[in-house]
């Protein structure tokens, strides 16, 4: 287990899916923050009633809430949960800031410890690129008007005298979206926000709420709707006994089929180095990958000019709904995957109803008590290629569109040049501008968010 | 050594979501020396996660038939550190 949040998230899943099992989620959920901090048990707060106050929200969002919308503290979460599945809206944004979890973290600084022998050598002053440090009295100092806190005196001390003190959810956004307000609150500038899900693994408080539709989803399949289970080719290791035991612990579940997403893939590839032969045909001078929802985000909010090289073909998630509806036209689709982001893009697709990630799935077979190791393979009707379920991983992408492409005619000897974004940073931004330049000899440009590609996604359940 | 410890990684989907999909790992993070002296295997739910009181405990995993809870990575090889001494088998 990473870490003491990631596990409260699944084992309060878990509790839910039991409970609404049992039919009894309305009448017990207003306990189930007591019966997961009792009275007498080790608080991993300040005391067991911050605790269950931030579970209280962490239900509100499994929910589809936000914290804002609790007005009324004094409104029971069974009412919520009536008013919430009474209910066709989804949440506007995947995630949320449950501001009584949030620590409000020191603002970064670097810090001079007592460990600091004065030397003579003093190589934090010499690597200072800003000229921030000089040494007073044998003792460094830092000048904040100067220092733009880089760290770099951090790595070359010698006796480890240098601190830095950060808030990690404002270090790891890679586009400066989440910030503390002037209550020293996180809080997220939506219009910045890309959905990769960066600071909701990084907050070491818990704090990051995803608006969830897992809640909407079970009442769907209760009121005996079709709901169609469409899984991303990352499930494959992320699930013991192989997808086809995976597929029929869904079907079990009580979704009506599942199909693979890498199935919709196999049509982005095709449809992609068809795009791409015709765009560099036309003269264009790259084109980029549009299959990584957070990617796709940072291109239009904050480098528009780089639009024009986004493959305007469909994600395979969008494919693979079109499969759905054409097999199911009445039925509802849930694109099933370890991403955020996805949860924003299918707000926008007319093929997905829901999003579930790999964490709610899990939940769902653990809380119906479905074994999926003790289930028998699922019998594919034509199991997808192996390219195509490889786009789960960085160059995934490349492999199979170049493998297409290689294969059209006047592209035989087409040289390719491509850049890997093998993970969102703040550096990333920059890299594409580079791409852009026309001294660049970069012709495509495959978009990753997550390290690794979607296997190392923020829900995903084995890192 | 005349017998293998047997390790159990309960497989079941609770202890899967709450740790025993990196238990699985063990396998692979145990020296190459050791791997003579183990067998590990992952097994379907023993059911112990199914108390309400004992999900905060999963996962589960038995090691020579003995169940431990809240199973991990580290607290697994040192208990297997302290078999292996006892056994005689591994002088560390």
């Amino acid at each position: 287990m990473a870490n003491g949040s990631e596990r409260m998230r699944r084992e309060v899943m878990i509790r839910v899916v039991r409970e609404f099992m049992e039919g009894t989620l309305e009448e017990n959920i207003d306990r189930l923050p007591i019966l997961v901090r009792p009275k007498g048990s080790q608080p991993s707060r300040c005391c067991i009633y911050h605790d269950r106050e931030v579970l209280r929200y962490r239900l509100l969002a499994l929910m589809g809430y936000e914290p804002a919308d609790d007005v009324d503290e004094s409104r029971s979460l069974k009412e919520y949960l009536q008013e919430a599945m009474a209910s066709d809206e989804l949440p506007p944004h995947p995630i949320t800031v449950c501001e009584s979890a949030c620590n409000g973290c020191p603002n970064s600084k670097i810090n001079i410890t007592s460990n600091c022998q004065g030397c003579f050598a003093r190589p934090c002053m010499f690597t200072c690129p800003k000229g921030a440090i000089t040494v007073e009295n044998q003792r460094a100092t830092v000048d904040y008007a100067k220092c733009i806190k880089c760290g770099k005196c951090l790595t070359v001390c010698p006796f480890n005298a240098i601190l830095k003190t950060t808030v990690p959810c404002e270090e790891i956004c890679p586009v400066g979206a989440i910030r503390k307000n002037a209550e020293g609150v996180a809080e997220i500038n939506f219009n910045r926000c890309i959905f990769c899900g960066k600071c909701f693994v990084k907050c070491p408080f818990g704090a990051i709420l995803e608006r969830s539709q897992l809640l909407k989803i079970l009442y769907a399949i209760r009121s005996g709707k079709q709901v169609v289970a469409l899984v991303a080719p990352s499930a494959e290791a992320q699930f013991p006994g192989g997808i086809e035991r995976l597929f029929s612990a869904i079907v079990k579940a009580g979704f009506t089929d599942v199909i693979e997403v890498a199935l919709g893939a196999e049509m982005t590839t095709e449809n992609e180095a068809r795009e791409y032969a015709e765009k560099i045909h036309d003269g264009q001078k790259l084109m980029t990958t549009s299959c990584c929802p957070a990617y796709v985000e940072l291109v239009r909010k904050h480098y528009p000019d780089f639009l024009q090289y986004v493959s305007t073909t469909p994600s395979p998630m969008k494919y693979a709904g079109k499969i759905a509806r054409e097999k199911y036209p009445e039925a509802l689709n849930v694109f099933i995957g370890p991403c955020i982001a996805k949860r924003d893009e299918a707000l926008h697709a007319d093929e997905i109803d829901f999003v579930l990630t790999f964490e709610e799935l899990g939940a769902i077979l653990s809380g119906m008590k479905i074994d999926i190791m003790a289930q028998e393979p699922w019998p594919l009707p034509r199991p997808a290629s192996a390219k195509a379920r490889n786009y789960m991983k960085s160059c995934g992408v490349t492999e199979a569109v170049l493998d297409d492409l290689m294969q059209k005619e006047g592209f035989e000897n087409f040289q390719l040049h491509t850049e890997f974004i093998d993970g969102i940073e703040r550096k990333t931004l920059g890299r594409l501008r580079m791409c852009a330049s026309d001294k660049s000899p970069v012709n495509f440009v495959e978009g990753m968010s997550c390290t690794g590609g979607c296997v190392g996604g923020p829900c995903s359940l084995v890192k | 050594m005349a017998e293998k410890i047997k390790i159990e990684i309960c497989c079941g989907t609770t202890c899967y979501m709450l740790g025993a999909g990196e238990l699985l790992k063990l396998e692979e993070i145990l020296p190459e020396e050791w791997r003579e002296y183990v067998d590990i295997s992952a097994v379907p739910c023993n059911e112990l996660c199914n108390d309400p009181k004992n999900l905060h405990n999963a996962p589960f995993i038995t090691i020579d038939g003995e169940v431990y809870a809240n199973a991990s990575l580290e607290g697994v090889t040192n208990i297997l550190v302290e078999k292996m001494q006892k056994k005689g088998g591994w002088d560390g």
